[in-house]
């Protein structure tokens, strides 16, 4: 196990990228401090991560982050992300998105990397809320709940992550929040290892506009919320359905295999005669190019 | 000498065969009217070659993948209309402002909207300049015959590599479709150009660093470089930044990338321009039209002759407006309601009067209805 020091060390642009855009309080630090320490478990090359993320709160995370990073479009990342590994597919390749990044502007992208079955690992920060724009409503705003656009209620429903993944095709999702740190290390740690298309939706909190829209409270009291209502998946198994009602099941919650796309597609490379991916080296593919 | 490599070939054939000579790596696509050719080409021929092709959930996503996958070291393109395009422009600003090297070819249809899939028009022209938001200099290539759009297609990808920037080529519906013949050059002709690679080691690297040229080396993703992209507007070493003065150079840095390096970007061709009082102003598919107008005309004494942009941004502003000196009259020819014209207009001085001929009706302009512009204008 690496210090945070180390950690920092490593993994930071520690120089001069600080400090950082998020509020006070805000959850974005803690899913990034748990990626960092599950690369540092991992002892994965940096030169080897490309880290990618879209517009928004969530989006500002590859800034920090000493990796090769990608701050593309609003909605984008997952897309500009596919390019990448496939051109790359060697590479380890990790979306942070938000969750109106990632699922309203985004959603497109999502299912079709997740029925792809892409080796991309998502990390979705779900805050529930537009944060940068000012707390406008978004696609896993609950019902009634307060946004600026949704000043009387919210009257739209939201979705689940966890069965959109699933039934788009995706072979990992595992759900944690701020609150449990370790185990969002955890979880992030898994699907860094998931060869294909895997999500992690790390429920976070904004105070600054969700919680003081639907008075929650502040980043203590809605990450309090998270200890008390999160409950383990394979603990809640054994509950009846009246004792998890309106909790967040956490944990691994979705695990299977299926081919992997880039993988299929080195495969077909080969079976046509193109290159037997062993060769498959930057340096080498440049020169490939200029023949 | 081996014999010549004669075909018979679709322009979006051309291209396709053009791109896998340019040495393209990665395509991503999705299927659209009058361009799917060229996709489907690419995916049957491109893994035979250890390339790349994905056909994405959308233009948007089109676009994304082959920015993504150029950043990480491919050659990379896509092709698409009219719709299409549109949906391509957000993401083609991102590539300009990131400066990163790609080829996005637009097969022309009517329009606007869903207008005419399978019929011809060349309305996009200004979309390619000014399609998407923020000031915007772009490469822009329009090809007139199959031959050409094989050639277009190697030198998109190498002004591309060249300059560290998307390149469009604009072709149309019916040099998309149209069978013509074509010599397939032998691999030892065709020039390609790749992206200057960085020299410094990691620590002194800036993916944006200001040079003479405006050209920064480019290292790609997994070469030990590290750096940051963003389309927001960024300082050299591409964090993001709100300092004026940074600001001011990054927007100056891109546009004097193109405009200063004008001169080697800007192609063209001409006939019979030594003595002609009237200009014949074409491009692309329309370009044809009006050379065998010029012909006609010539032949009942006219003092006509034709220049054709073949780079249609930046526009050969310096080139035309030395022939203009000695032009009374510029009449330009295209299938919109009058596009290119505006910037004939912007450099024409107040002797040489400009008119236009367009057809935006779905059909070819004919050379008959050039040659009776001619008439009718000359004076």
């Amino acid at each position: 196990m690496s210090t945070a020091s180390t950690i920092v060390y490593n993994y930071l642009r520690s120089k001069k990228k600080f400090p950082h855009v998020w509020c006070p309080g805000c959850g974005i630090g803690i899913v990034m401090g748990a990626l960092l320490r599950s690369m540092a478990d991992l002892e994965i090359d940096k030169n080897n991560v490309v880290m990618v993320s879209g517009i928004g709160c969530t989006g500002r995370m590859p800034v920090y982050c000493d990796f090769n990073t990608l701050h593309t479009t609003h909605g984008r990342a997952i897309a500009f992300a596919t390019g990448v590994k496939i051109a790359k597919p060697n590479m380890k390749v990790i979306a942070v998105v938000g969750d109106g990044d990632g699922l309203a502007i985004g959603g497109n992208h999502f299912i079709h990397a997740a029925r792809r079955n892409i080796d991309i690992t998502t990390i979705l920060v779900n805050n529930r809320i537009y944060g940068m724009t000012g707390g406008q409503y978004s696609p896993t705003t609950p019902w009634q709940k307060i946004g600026s656009t949704a000043p009387h209620g919210n009257v739209e429903h939201p979705f689940d992550i966890c069965d959109l993944a699933k039934g788009s095709g995706a072979t990992y999702f595992a759900r944690g929040t701020v609150y449990h740190a370790t185990q969002l290390q955890v979880l992030i740690k898994a699907a860094l290892q998931k060869k294909g298309f895997s999500v992690v939706e790390c429920i976070s909190n904004c105070h600054t506009l969700y919680g003081r829209l639907n008075r929650e409270g502040s980043a203590v009291k809605m990450i309090q919320w998270m200890k008390e209502n999160a409950i383990n998946a394979k603990v809640a198994e054994k509950k009846s359905p009246e004792e998890i009602e309106g909790k967040i099941l956490t944990g691994e919650l979705w695990n299977i295999e299926r081919p992997e796309y880039t993988e299929q597609y080195e495969r077909l490379i080969e079976r046509l005669g193109g290159k037997p991916p062993a060769e498959e080296k930057p340096e080498e593919k440049e020169e490939a190019v200029t023949q | 000498m081996a014999e010549d490599n004669i075909k018979l070939m679709q322009g979006n054939e051309a291209c396709a065969y053009g791109a896998l000579a340019a040495g393209v790596t990665f395509f991503g696509g999705y299927p659209i009217t009058p361009s799917t050719e060229i996709a489907e080409i690419l995916s049957r021929e491109m893994p035979k070659n250890g390339g790349r092709f994905i056909q994405m959930e959308d233009e948007i996503a089109s676009m994304a993948a082959i920015i993504g996958a150029s950043v990480a070291g491919a050659k990379s393109m896509t092709a698409t209309s009219g719709p299409g395009f549109s949906l391509m422009q957000e993401n083609l600003g991102y590539a300009y402002m990131t400066e990163v090297p790609c080829v996005v070819v637009d097969v022309q249809r009517g329009g606007p909207s869903t207008g005419l899939p399978t019929k011809v028009a060349q309305a996009d022209t200004m979309q390619a300049k000014w399609g998407t938001h923020g000031d915007f200099f772009p490469i822009v290539l329009a090809a007139s015959t199959i031959e050409d759009t094989y050639h277009m297609t190697i030198k998109a990808f190498n002004l591309a590599e060249k300059y560290r920037t998307p390149v469009t080529l604009l072709l149309d519906e019916v040099l998309g479709h149209m069978r013509e013949k074509i010599r397939i050059p032998d691999s030892s002709e065709v020039e390609i150009v790749n992206r200057i690679k960085p020299t410094v080691p990691p620590e002194w690297y800036q993916h944006f660093e200001l040079t003479a040229t405006h050209v920064s080396p480019m290292a790609n993703y997994g070469e030990g470089y590290r750096f940051h992209m963003t389309g927001l507007t960024h300082d050299p070493s591409g964090f993001p930044t709100a300092k004026p003065a940074e600001i001011k150079e990054k927007l100056d840095k891109l546009k004097s990338k193109i405009m200063q390096n004008a001169d080697d970007i800007c192609a063209y061709s001409e006939e019979f321009l030594d003595d002609a009082h009237i200009v014949v102003i074409a491009y692309g598919i329309t370009a044809r039209a009006a050379q065998q107008a010029v012909r006609i005309a010539r032949q009942r004494r006219f003092k006509v002759g034709l220049f054709q942009p073949i780079t249609i941004w930046p526009f050969p502003e310096k080139r035309l407006r030395k022939i203009l000196e000695n032009a009374d009259l510029a009449i330009v020819a295209e299938l919109n309601q009058g596009q290119l014209i505006h910037e004939v207009r912007k450099i024409a001085k107040t002797k040489t009067r400009v008119v236009g001929t367009f057809r935006y009706d779905g059909e070819l302009m004919t050379p008959m209805q050039i040659v009776d512009k001619i008439k009718e204008a000359h004076r």
